[in-house]
């Protein structure tokens, strides 16, 4: 039926309080995809940061071995099982044997992770060839990050002490052979990669490692006493890491979706009280009240029809110029531990449109349904007089 | 008969009480009829109107509209009753303010899900019969009273129901309109064949009428053809 237009005549008749509420109702669309899009690149950025630099293609974990507690750090390592060492040799996965120790920057005192790692591998972003080296000090690599908080630069020598499989105290200088840029903070902060043979035979560890990267190609196996951890499951905590920090994103666009919600409701309520007469007639006219009740409620879901077209209006510009210019951050929010990059390129999902077009019809639909049941309890020759209260 | 009053008793809750509004009433109504009902106020005319045009029950008794008991309806077969076969007038004119006259007499066609040429058809042929053919596209705030009831009746002669029942239609209007109106309502009495019944006090309405049912505190007090 035309009930459509007739209720968009409506709707439109009340002029400018309507378009305000589709307005500010047109805002909150914006920004729940504005957000929602930069999140979602900002995790995608992130994970995919996280794949190129630390995951690969999965990694063995030794059982014992867990990244949050540093204490079980000098005891996870094990022998490289027999079965992993033809992919090994073949560069299909990388030993990386984790420790701790401690550096002495301008006499200050930093704990550290050292993760060794062979210099020739391919299967991660890390610059390991300047590992490969000789002298007097062992060269290692650091990220940007940890170089600020360690104000080391390049060719900076350090002190570093450690305690060896057998517990004895160990000293020696490390020469910042390079300083990576990463996203990735798990890879940087408080953390010094040297050679893997190196730090092996530093920790009276030989043939041993902690966990195993995996290069694409690798087919996993289960194994005695080690853990395949797969892509998906890795990159889960960056995922997670990303979500909990933007949650208070959300907060802005809810706001604004409160605040129109509340002006939709309060217009239908009043609006079943002013249209009693108009009401009564449609009744008259052969409408059920249950029938007036839905065209009433479609009136107010128009607003949001309204909103979404307008905010397409203005926000498919701002998405399409946001997606392709991407937006850059006038602060260095990495500083915080954030896996971000300078310039983050949003991404919207059709995923996300769809699902924030129905999340803004459904919730206008609700705040118009519920005065509209007003209607149904309506006694029509009242109504028709306009003598309700 | 279109409508068949057959002992209709209407209470109302007063409170713990009830008010009984029409006592008893036995009435028929045939084809083509131009009845008033008159009587003082609260002699129960509306109460009796609201019936007929199935937006109210009998207490008690039946009210037979068109073959339909109006107290056994459901609400959709109520509604398409009046959608289909009744007119309403009101004395408030009752447009819908945000539509055009045309927009307004064309609603009950819209509500029979007629083609929209013939729609187009009916509603220019509704305005031309009041009058009305200049005003197709105005709002109802851009006219008199006398044109508001016009179009009003244009809207409830649309869809040609076989009953209309007008309550109270001259109250809001001066003496020419209100003869131009009824004039215009005769008219259609007597081309369509469509059963008028008023509610009114109004002596001019009752100078046009050819039945007048004399209602006295929810009673037939006189019913007579004139
Ligand atoms: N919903 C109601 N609840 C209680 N009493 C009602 C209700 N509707 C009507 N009445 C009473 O029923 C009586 C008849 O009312 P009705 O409106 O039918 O009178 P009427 O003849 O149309 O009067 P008027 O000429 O003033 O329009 C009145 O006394 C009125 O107070
Ligand atoms: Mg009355």
């Amino acid at each position: 039926m035309k009930l459509f237009k007739t209720a968009l005549k409506s709707l439109l008749g009340n002029g400018l309080k309507t378009w305000l509420t589709v307005f500010v109702l047109s805002v909150s669309f914006v920004l729940i995809i504005f957000m929602q899009g930069l999140l979602e690149g900002w995790s995608r950025q992130a994970v995919s940061d996280a794949i190129a630099w630390e995951i690969a293609g999965g990694q063995y974990w030794s059982e014992a071995y867990d990244p949050y507690d540093p204490f079980s750090l000098d005891s996870c390592a094990r022998d490289i099982p027999d079965q992993l060492k033809p992919a090994a040799e073949s560069g299909l996965l990388e030993a990386v044997l984790i420790s701790q120790g401690t550096i002495y920057p301008q006499g200050r005192m930093q704990g550290v992770i050292l993760k060794g790692i062979d210099p020739e591998q391919q299967i991660v972003k890390l610059p390991t060839r300047l590992l490969a080296g000789e002298g007097p000090e062992i060269p290692v690599i650091i990220g940007a990050q940890m170089a600020k908080q360690a104000h080391l630069k390049e060719n900076d020598l350090v002190t570093l002490r450690w305690r060896d499989a057998n517990g004895t105290f160990e000293a020696a200088d490390l020469r910042v052979a390079g300083i990576f840029v990463t996203t990735v903070p798990t890879i940087d902060n408080g953390q010094i990669w040297l050679a893997l043979d190196k730090l092996q035979s530093m920790m009276l560890r030989e043939n041993q490692a902690s966990i195993l990267i995996a290069s694409p190609d690798y087919k996993a196996q289960q194994l005695e006493g080690w853990l395949f951890k797969d892509v998906e499951k890795l990159s889960s905590n960056t995922i997670a890491m990303v979500k909990a920090k933007s949650m208070g994103m959300a907060i802005f666009y809810l706001i604004f979706l409160l605040l129109a919600l509340l002006a939709i409701f309060d217009t239908q309520t009043l609006a079943i009280f002013r249209r009693q007469r108009e009401i009564g007639t449609l009744v008259a006219l052969g409408m059920t009240r249950k029938q007036v009740q839905w065209l009433f409620t479609l009136e107010g879901s128009l607003n949001a029809l309204l909103a979404i077209a307008l905010g397409c209006l203005y926000g498919i510009p701002l998405f399409i110029y946001l997606s392709m210019n991407g937006l850059s951050f006038p602060i260095d929010i990495s500083e915080f531990g954030l896996p971000v990059s300078d310039v983050m390129y949003p991404y919207y999902s059709l995923k996300l449109i769809v699902g924030t077009i129905v999340f803004i019809l459904l919730s206008t639909a609700l705040v118009s349904y519920l005065p509209a049941r007003q209607i149904a309890r309506m006694n029509p020759t009242e109504a028709i007089r306009g003598k309700m209260h | 008969m279109i409508v068949e009053v057959k002992h209709l008793t209407k209470k109302f809750p007063v409170g713990k009480a009830y008010f009984t509004a029409l006592k008893d009433l036995n009435l028929s109504f045939a084809e083509a009829e131009f009845t008033g009902l008159v009587g003082p106020s609260g002699s129960g005319k509306t109460t009796l109107l609201n019936i007929i045009g199935s937006l109210d029950v009998p207490s008690e008794g039946e009210v037979i509209v068109l073959g339909n008991s109006v107290g056994r309806l459901s609400p959709p077969e109520a509604a398409l009753l009046r959608k289909q076969e009744l007119g309403f007038i009101f004395q408030n004119y009752n447009l819908l303010p945000v539509y055009t006259v045309f927009e307004n007499v064309e609603f009950p066609l819209l509500l029979l899900d007629m083609p929209a040429r013939e729609r187009k058809k009916r509603v220019l042929e509704s305005l031309s019969w009041l009058g009305l053919s200049d005003k197709v596209n105005s709002r109802p705030a851009q006219l008199s009273g006398g044109e508001c009831q016009r179009v009003a009746i244009a809207r409830a002669m649309v869809k040609r129901p076989r009953l209309v029942l007008a309550d109270e239609p001259t109250a809001n209007l001066d003496s020419v309109n209100s003869h131009n109106i009824l004039q215009a309502m005769l008219k259609l009495n007597q081309e369509l064949k469509t059963s008028f019944i008023f509610a009114t006090h109004d002596e001019k309405v009752i100078g046009y009428l050819k039945r007048i049912i004399q209602l006295e505190d929810g009673r037939v007090a006189e019913d007579r053809l004139v």
